[in-house]
């Protein structure tokens, strides 16, 4: 499947305005009450009577099974949240100054840094039971999930065609038979590739929120993901290799059975009017399409689904429901706004005083010349990545045998969980004897390189042949046809790619900058073991503080180099 | 075919009374698109609203359609106040407005899905009306397997099954190449005369003035600016009509007649009506084409003067363009449109024998004389030391006159005419107009 799902929210302006920091402030604010109350709580967490994990790998399976339906569970639940938050961000204009900018600083907010007051609230509501510590888990992964989801539903809404609007308005269609019938199917190929993307980044969350360690209680549920953290703690190289095996079948399987047939299937709503010309195929939905009892058994279960959007549902027609306050639609707006603002601000006020109760000013200073350290790291791997890579991709990408092969692979690493990998990279450090503050930071990108790969690849194959063959015939060679050919042509594919790259990498900071392998601990000065060291202390001001810090180093960076690249290759460089 | 003898049929389908709509523009003010239309449909007619693009037709069969409000005035349908769709309504859109993840059937059943039809009627009803259009055997194809003909058909098919009182079309052909609208208009106006259509009335919006002829019993010609119906034409030929006789030819000749009066540049009024001056609006159109145009009329068999609708036939053009590309001839002054026929000034006689660098500078000469806009650039472009401007100065001062969309297409227009002049050029990027041509 192309690439050619614009990456998250790029259709907003570019420089950060107030509703940027009223988001931050909301959303900060409302993290701070969470964490306050976990606070208050200050029980200790009561310890799970759930047996502990066996590093058998006959027991594998089981806890691959345990993982996968995490990633289930939270994918339903992303999906869930994309449909009410995108509607109601598309359908109603006040609702939209809020919701979009505050998914905007959602989806920079590291992810990993939220696990510590998850977890706390979670196993508060249900003391003593492991469905607390489960739904902790399920909601780092969602939360890793289901901002991009949301802002690809939201750009659909937008940009649904007019004609087919008035159709279904001509047509009489209910709002909810509208939705089933109009907005989904036209946001479905944008939302099948973001909620993939969003699977693959998955993997890397819920291997890290498995086993989660705040203050005193390390939390352990069955998974592979807990499974690695015992290797680790018990220095066991051969189960860590055990572990990468299951978690490259659990993928395969994951994409063959699931994936693959949806984003054929999903080929249907594509929107352009022709056929096109090479149509994404999968074996198992072929199987369904052709095997007469299959068949008969999917039309079954699509009937009935069909059915429940057909249904009436008593509600009040809402596009007709009108509110007469006989006040101008400006002063209401006038009103609306202040109420946001003074939210913001009053939950700004309690984020600072949250703050304030331990830290100075010379902690945001250490905060902030941290983040510097991380945002070096970041640039400087994204750029040796894109060195390697860049030309790599172009020279399968214009192979079409080779492409077809690679392709598959460079996607699979994409969405590998890289932090199983990272204790074989402390064995390597502590036995070579490194510096920490460099041979750490490669880890940040192991994982998330592999999206600059794949889009160069996917790039280097979209190229057109006539172009091609317009630079041979005038003897373009050497750095001239990488100038003037093929960086131009692959650069909108490039920038998507390293957007998600660099946006993951900042995230996987946090797991990155400190590593373990037993009871030898290595430590990278930088943001992300600022937050990391935090939570381990259960040093809850400092968390927030870190990611405050960060989520604005994020947005920042976002707005102030990526973003113009998007828009500079979207306006001026995409072929076609 | 049509209970005509019905008493009750002749009372109104659609009532509209001194509907007028209106936009906001960027600085505030309003923009009229419709003014004082007044409407009355009956059943068993079929009525044609003809004009020029943004004449405002669109939005006039819209209000009708319950999907844009007027700004005053009273839309009534069938003695009811128009909020919201109406039943009874139905739609053929010019784009087809087909979805493309449902098949033929269903979406021909999706018109049956909010009106509470039970599953198997809605399969029969659905069957009936594919095969009424021709498209049997089509039913399980997705629309992106069709042609532009067959998808339009399964429009058509969508909008019938429901059984409406009037079917509302929106340019149904102007998508489609000449031999498949000509195709489909027969066949959907084969089966009105035979009466095999379920609809009492057809409204029609088109700005091809051979189509209207062809199919509608009543024409309103709308004029633009604001849009407002100029006139009201009759037809009385009998189905079927032929095209090339005399007393079809002599309709077709007085609407383009009609239809170019009113293309004379009117002032410009207090009220920003896009007129002479700096607020004219002017269309895109190609420097090739003018010139290609220029020498078409020149040559034999013309020789300086061309019958339009002759002329469009010859060169396969729409009305529609072709008013546009003699307008913009006649604002050059390089031709003259009158009574229907365009006849070439003594310019645009000369203009046709030139070469290329002399025609540069003849169109270059007109550009500066007269298109307000250009000439202003230009002096704005000489007298600054730095001989470059910003195209926002320029394109807020068009905003006072016309649209946001009508500005852009203004400017585009300016921009495309002076590079061919080599008058100045203009920097996408950056926005800005300057002296500088790169050597």
């Amino acid at each position: 499947m192309p690439n050619r799902a614009p990456p998250t929210a790029l259709g907003r302006a570019l420089a950060p305005n107030l509703f940027d920091l009223a988001a931050l402030a909301l959303v900060v604010g409302i993290l701070v009450i969470v964490a306050y109350g976990a606070h208050q709580a200050d029980a200790p967490l009561t310890v799970l009577d759930s047996t502990p994990i066996s590093l058998d790998p006959r027991s594998l399976p089981e806890y691959a099974l345990r993982t996968t339906l995490r990633m289930l569970a939270a994918i339903v639940a992303s999906l869930l949240f994309t449909f009410v938050y995108a509607t109601l961000a598309a359908k109603s204009r006040r609702a939209e100054m809020v919701l979009i900018p505050v998914l905007d600083i959602l989806q920079s907010v590291p992810i990993l840094g939220f696990l510590t007051f998850t977890v706390v609230f979670f196993m508060n509501l249900f003391p003593g039971r492991v469905i607390g510590a489960e739904l902790a888990s399920v909601f780092a992964i969602f939360t890793s999930q289901a901002w991009n989801m949301t802002f690809s539903m939201y750009q659909s809404l937008r940009n649904v065609p007019k004609d087919l609007e008035e159709a279904t308005q001509s047509f009489h269609l209910s709002w909810w038979r509208r939705f089933w019938r109009l907005d989904v199917p036209f946001a479905m190929p944008g939302l099948v590739w973001n909620t993939m993307m969003s699977m693959s980044g998955g993997w890397f969350f819920v291997v890290a929120s498995e086993a989660i360690t705040v203050g005193d209680t390390t939390v352990t549920l069955p998974g592979v993901g807990a499974y690695v953290a015992t290797a680790i703690k018990e220095q066991n190289l051969p189960a860590v290799g055990y572990a990468v095996l299951a978690m490259l079948v659990v993928i395969i399987i994951y994409d063959q059975l699931l994936f693959r047939p949806i984003v054929a299937w999903a080929d249907k709503f594509r929107f352009e009017q022709t056929a096109s010309a090479e149509a994404p195929t999968s074996w198992l939905l072929n199987l369904f399409r052709q095997t007469r009892f299959l068949r008969t058994l999917a039309s079954r279960i699509s009937g009935a689904v069909e059915s429940t959007t057909r249904i009436r549902l008593p509600l009040p027609d809402f596009s007709r429901l009108k509110f007469n306050f006989n006040l101008s639609p400006r002063l209401i707006d006038a009103i609306w706004i202040a109420m946001i603002f003074g939210g913001a601000l009053w939950l700004g006020l309690i984020v600072v005083q949250f703050i304030g109760e331990t830290l100075h000013w010379s902690d945001v200073q250490t905060a902030l010349i941290d983040g510097f350290y991380t945002l070096i790291r970041v640039t400087v791997l994204i750029a040796i990545a894109s060195a390697i890579w860049v030309p790599i991709g172009v020279w399968i990408g214009l192979r079409p045998a080779v492409a077809e092969k690679v392709q598959p692979i460079a996607q699979f690493l994409a969405a590998f969980p890289a932090n199983i990998l990272f204790p074989a990279a402390v064995v390597l450090i502590v036995h070579y004897g490194l510096n920490a503050n460099i041979w750490l930071s490669p880890l940040m990108v192991l994982g998330t390189q592999w999206y600059i790969l794949f889009n160069v690849i996917a790039g280097a194959t979209a190229f057109p042949g006539d172009l091609k063959e317009a630079a041979t015939s005038f003897h373009l060679r050497g750095w001239k046809w990488w100038r003037y050919v093929i960086l131009p042509g692959i650069f909108p594919y490039y920038i998507t790619g390293a957007i998600t790259a660099s946006g993951g990498s900042w995230n996987a900071a946090i797991v990155a900058e400190v590593a373990s392998w037993g009871d030898i601990k290595l430590h990278a000065v930088g943001l992300g073991s600022y937050i990391a060291k935090a939570t381990e202390d259960g040093d809850f001001q400092r968390v927030v503080l870190g990611i405050v810090v960060m989520s604005i180093y994020v947005t920042l960076f976002n707005r102030l180099l990526w973003r113009p690249l998007y828009a500079y290759a979207e306006n001026r460089l995409r072929l076609g | 075919m049509l209970d005509v003898v019905n008493p009750s049929a002749n009372a109104a389908l659609i009532d509209l009374k001194n509907v007028n709509r209106s936009f906001a523009k960027a600085n505030g003010d309003e923009l009229v698109v419709l003014e004082n239309v007044n409407l009355t449909i009956k059943s068993g007619e079929i009525v044609g609203l003809l004009g020029r693009s943004g004449s405002g037709k669109s939005t006039l069969l819209r209000i009708i359609a319950g999907l844009v409000k007027p700004s005053s005035g009273d839309a009534v349908c069938r003695g009811e106040a128009i909020d919201g769709p109406p039943r009874g309504i139905a739609m053929v859109f010019q784009s087809f407005a087909l979805f493309p993840w449902l098949t033929v059937l269903e979406n021909v059943e999706l018109g049956l899905d909010a009106l509470g039809v039970a599953k198997p009627e809605q399969r029969k009803r659905a069957i009936a009306a594919i095969d009424l259009i021709g498209l049997d055997g089509f039913e399980s194809a997705y629309p992106k397997e069709l042609s532009g003909g067959m998808r339009q058909r399964v429009g058509f098919a969508r909008a019938l099954v429901v059984h409406p009182d009037l079917l509302l079309m929106d340019e149904p052909f102007s998508a489609l190449d000449v031999l498949t609208a000509e195709t489909l208009r027969t066949d959907i106006i084969d089966l009105w005369v035979e009466g095999r259509l379920p609809m009492k009335s057809v409204l029609m919006v088109t700005h091809n003035i051979e189509e209207a002829v062809l199919m509608c019993d009543r024409i309103l010609v709308f004029s633009s600016n604001p849009g407002r119906i100029a006139a009201e034409l009759k037809v009385d030929l009998p189905h079927p009509r032929k095209r090339l006789d005399p007393p079809f030819r002599a309709l077709v000749d007085s609407i383009y007649a009609r239809m170019t009066q009113r293309a004379e540049p009117r002032p410009s009024s207090s009220e920003g009506i896009p007129g002479t001056g700096v607020g004219m609006v002017l269309h895109p159109v190609s420097t090739n084409i003018l010139a290609g145009l220029i020498e078409a009329v020149a040559a034999a068999p013309f020789n300086g003067r061309a019958d339009l609708p002759v002329l469009a036939d010859r060169l396969q053009m729409e009305a529609d363009e072709l008013f546009h590309l003699s307008e913009a001839l006649q604002l050059l002054r390089f031709g003259i449109l009158s009574e229907g026929d365009f006849l070439l000034s003594e310019a645009g006689r000369a203009f046709a024998d030139l070469d290329t660098d002399a025609r540069k500078r003849m169109f270059s000469q007109h550009l500066i004389n007269y298109v307000p806009i250009i000439s202003l650039i230009r002096r704005v472009l000489d007298e600054r030391p730095s001989h470059s401007a910003p195209a926002a100065r320029f394109r807020n001062e068009l905003e006072d006159y016309m649209s946001e969309d009508y500005a852009e297409l203004t400017l585009e227009t300016v921009i495309s005419w002076a590079r061919y002049a080599e008058l100045f050029a203009y920097d996408e990027k950056a926005e800005m107009f300057s002296l500088e041509n790169p050597n």
